[in-house]
């Protein structure tokens, strides 16, 4: 039973990028950020039915410490000015996934206090759709951020300082 | 007191400045003339008892005449009873003293309804935006105003 035979004097060969993609995508810090009732949800997928933990997503309630917002909820106006210096206080590299119909396009909200989508001032990683997105929707997105994040290139040599992190 | 008894001392107390008093369903509310509002206000509360402010807020009758009314929602906590008054203001003069010498919850309530109203209250301890972002231009309750806001056109469906 259990862990019968360690694993020895193994060596594994890798590249460094994808050692450093496997780390980030393994260990998502959310930033504990909700706007609306798709925090709820997101609280949902948080605990214990679907819980992120085996993701390795941990919401953190620092954005010192985090490594993706979930911009859970409608983004209005008057938290434009919250949202941006709370973004600009994460450190690099920083990811923003866009949860339900309101951050993705502004959704039933067509109205003067309402931002159009969280993308007119953040650049959104992953589009979560929904209203609200069941938390399987947040597990997907957050799924797909990480393949995402697997395809970056020269993730290495930009820790480094040799050039910039590629998109795949 | 009942209400009634308090609409019946309003009026002898200020007669011409009581514009209207009217019954529905129970609710009385009594029309007033703006200039007097304070001494209503302040007779209300110190006189008939009054001590409550619940609500204070203004309406927009785009297309009548006066086109806005104050409404302040009153309660008096001894006697269990409730009272509206209201202030016709008109277009060309979107103003009104403030009560919040009387009840001190009118400071952040008259704030709201000029924040989303445009009417001024005079001497109005701290007549800032509550609600909206500081640098905001225009009061969004207005009947005029569009409701997507001014500086785009709404949403025509993903058909158009």
């Amino acid at each position: 039973m259990g862990v019968e035979e360690t694993l020895g004097n193994n060596i594994i060969t890798t590249s460094l990028d994808t050692i450093v993609n496997w780390s980030r995508a393994r260990s998502l810090w959310p930033l504990t950020f909700g706007l609306a009732c798709c925090a709820i949800e997101m609280m949902a997928t948080g605990a214990a039915r679907f819980d992120l933990d085996r993701f390795g997503v941990l919401f953190r309630a620092s954005p010192r410490q985090a490594d993706v917002i979930i911009i859970a909820g409608t983004v209005t106006k008057k938290m434009v000015p919250v949202i941006q210096t709370v973004y600009e206080q994460m450190p690099e590299p920083r990811y923003v996934i866009a949860m339900g119909a309101c951050a993705c396009s502004g959704g039933v909200f067509d109205t003067y206090s309402t931002v159009q989508g969280v993308d007119e001032i953040l650049p959104v990683d992953v589009y979560v759709p929904g209203c609200p997105p069941r938390p399987e929707g947040l597990l997907y997105g957050i799924m797909k951020l990480q393949e995402k994040i697997m395809k970056e290139r020269n993730s290495f040599g930009a820790v480094i300082g040799v050039g910039e992190r590629i998109n795949g | 007191m009942s209400v009634q008894a308090a609409v019946d001392k309003l009026k002898a107390k200020f007669g011409e400045t009581v514009l209207e008093t009217i019954e529905f369903r129970g609710e009385t509310t009594v029309v007033v003339k703006k200039e007097e509002i304070v001494a209503v206000c302040t007779f209300l509360k110190e006189d008939v008892g009054f001590n409550f402010l619940t609500d204070l807020c203004g309406v927009d009758y785009m297309g009548q005449t006066p086109r806005f009314m104050v409404v302040y929602q009153l309660y008096n906590i001894g006697t269990h009873t409730r009272l509206r008054v209201k202030a016709p203001v008109e277009e060309s003069d979107t103003t009104i003293d403030t009560v919040s010498g009387v009840w001190a919850t009118a400071n952040w309530l008259e704030r709201e309804c000029w924040d989303l109203m445009g009417i001024t209250f005079n001497n109005h301890p701290d007549p800032r935006r509550i609600l909206l972002p500081a640098d905001w231009e225009g009061h969004p309750l207005r009947k005029d105003y569009p409701v997507q806001g001014p500086d785009r056109e709404p949403y025509q469906g993903r058909l158009q």
